[in-house]
């Protein structure tokens, strides 16, 4: 399920315009995170692509097929969504929420909700959360029947709208082992939105930097975002200039790890590096000593 | 005690009358309020129209209109029908306002997300808006139930029996204890009627109990009921 962004304009009623002139091929069965301070436009763009908003000219296409020709409640039926605050709700069960979309498709109650349980074994969730509200779940648990409930109707694609922005960061972090582990479980197409550009090179195949009004800033992998930032724009918001993803390699005692530590001296992660020995950990490089290590070691380091 | 044990059959079947009176006024009073509630929560014009004419339609004294109902509408002075009427008006006119709020009181978020997973406008309406809207409902029902059964007594003053028939009845004969068992009468079946309410409200929405509200309607439920809402004395503070 490849999306499409051909040109796509949004002017609002009031005059302004959150999206000038956004053209995007979002590959299949990958993950593509939007990431942009507030009034980037990044989720007016995730919102095209479930007709929840209407461009104002352009299209979108899913699969070639252009969105403003299907009908948006049953368009919105076969894409998962997922959003802050896990928008459950209240009123609902926890096994009810998850089985919103097949039992709005007419599945039968008793299947939908049998159907359900194996979702919240697929999400992490214990099956004896089913009977509960959500307003008796954690935040973290709320996010998991967010996502079962995104993916019950087995959507091809799944739209994630700053889905892990309140919660604490340890749960985050657990939320987001959880996606990557579900995305190559599952291999769906998912449009991520987030403020948060460690998120996005962590959960992103490509990463899409905006500006405002829906300006690319950059599009690229996060290596390549990383490596070759595109402007100053870009270089400032990744933190590249501010030195926290330029880090050195320091010897820490006689073990065998290396410390990384960024510009301003502050520990980021270890190298593990059996014997201590460099070069093996930054092969490729054709110089060694003074090449600075990509952030991707951070997260090695993290783990 | 003497005159109450007499007096049962008159105590029976002018509760009965006067639940008669109420019980369409409260039902018929929430079943229009809730679609004109759920206008005014969407435009602010409907808002103001509406509210402003909830205000002035309850401002209007209950013996006033006990009187302009019958001839306004043709029906006999008479009629108890005309009682009815006016409490309705009077229901409706403070049950807009609770049902706007509580419409209003629906987080945004989840209607968002209603919508995304694929309701339909009227689904999203019948099975998300309304019943999450339900809380603030209740609280407004249950303002408009006390106040409704309290009001009905001014049908008395014009000859239509109700519970308020003890009072006149009382003053004509200065016969204090038949004004104290009518008052105790009222307050009884407000309470009743106030319980078999929140019984109902527990049953239809098992998600509130033993958890907070949401914001929106503990933010919605804490605000001050308009001036003269649940006051006995009745609107305009005159029967």
């Amino acid at each position: 399920m490849a999306i499409e962004f051909r040109n796509v304009r949004k002017t609002y009623p009031d005059g302004t315009t959150a999206v000038e002139d956004f053209s995007l091929t979002i590959p299949s069965r990958s993950t593509t995170v939007f990431v942009g301070s507030s009034g980037c436009g990044n989720t007016t763009l995730l919102r095209m692509i479930n007709r929840m908003v209407d461009a104002t000219s352009g299209q979108v296409l899913i699969d070639g097929e252009d969105v403003g020709a299907i009908e948006p409640v049953a368009l919105r039926r076969r894409i998962g969504y997922v959003m802050q605050n896990s928008g459950l709700l209240p009123h609902r069960t926890v096994i009810d929420n998850v089985a919103t979309v097949p039992v709005l498709t007419g599945t039968p109650k008793a299947k939908a909700r049998e159907q359900s349980m194996a979702l919240l074994d697929r999400v992490g969730l214990d099956r004896s959360l089913a009977k509960r509200y959500p307003g008796q779940l954690s935040g973290g648990q709320q996010q998991r029947v967010g996502v079962a409930r995104g993916l019950a109707a087995d959507p091809n694609i799944l739209l994630m709208d700053e889905p892990f922005g309140a919660v604490d960061p340890i749960v985050r972090d657990e939320l987001q082992r959880e996606l990557l582990r579900l995305q190559r479980e599952l291999g769906k197409t998912v449009v991520f939105v987030t403020h948060d550009i460690d998120e996005a090179f962590l959960l992103g195949t490509q990463v899409v930097i905006l500006k405002r009004g829906g300006v690319v800033a950059q599009i690229g992998t996060p290596a390549e975002i990383l490596a070759r930032p595109k402007d100053d724009f870009v270089a400032d918001f990744i933190g590249a200039k501010r030195g926290k993803r330029r880090l050195t390699v320091e010897q820490q005692g006689d073990g065998d790890d290396l410390l990384l530590v960024d510009s301003s001296g502050y520990p980021a992660g270890l190298i593990s590096a059996p014997g201590g020995r460099l070069e093996p950990v930054l092969s490729g490089g054709s110089d060694p000593k003074s090449r600075s290590v990509s952030n991707k070691t951070d997260q090695a380091g993290d783990a | 005690m003497d005159w109450v044990l007499s007096h049962l059959d008159d105590i029976g079947n002018l509760t009965v009358t006067h639940i008669v009176l109420c019980v369409p006024a409260i039902v018929i009073g929430f079943v229009v309020s809730v679609p004109l509630g759920y206008a005014a929560s969407k435009s602010s014009l409907a808002r103001g129209v509406l509210l402003t004419l909830g205000n002035v339609l309850y401002t209007i004294p209950g013996i006033a209109l006990v009187v302009l109902v019958p001839v306004t509408l043709g029906i006999p002075l008479l009629n108890p029908v005309n009682v009815t009427i006016a409490l309705l008006i009077y229901a409706v006119a403070i049950m807009v306002r609770s049902a706007a709020d509580a419409f209003v009181s629906v987080s945004g978020d989840v209607k968002q997300s209603a919508t995304a997973q694929g309701y339909s406008a009227s689904q999203r309406f019948w099975r998300v808006e309304l019943p999450l809207a339900g809380p603030v409902l209740l609280a407004g029902v249950r303002v408009v139930s006390v106040s409704t059964i309290s009001l009905a007594t001014v049908g008395a003053l014009v000859g239509i029996p109700s519970l308020g028939t003890f009072f006149t009845d009382a003053f004509q004969r200065n016969f204090a204890l038949e004004a104290v068992v009518g008052l105790v009468l009222v307050l009884l079946l407000a309470a009743v009627f106030d319980l078999l309410l929140s019984l109902v409200g527990r049953a239809l929405m098992p998600w509130t109990r033993g958890t907070r509200l949401s914001a929106g309607a503990a933010k919605a439920l804490s605000q001050p009921v308009p001036a003269g809402v649940g006051d006995v004395a009745g609107p305009g503070g005159r029967l």
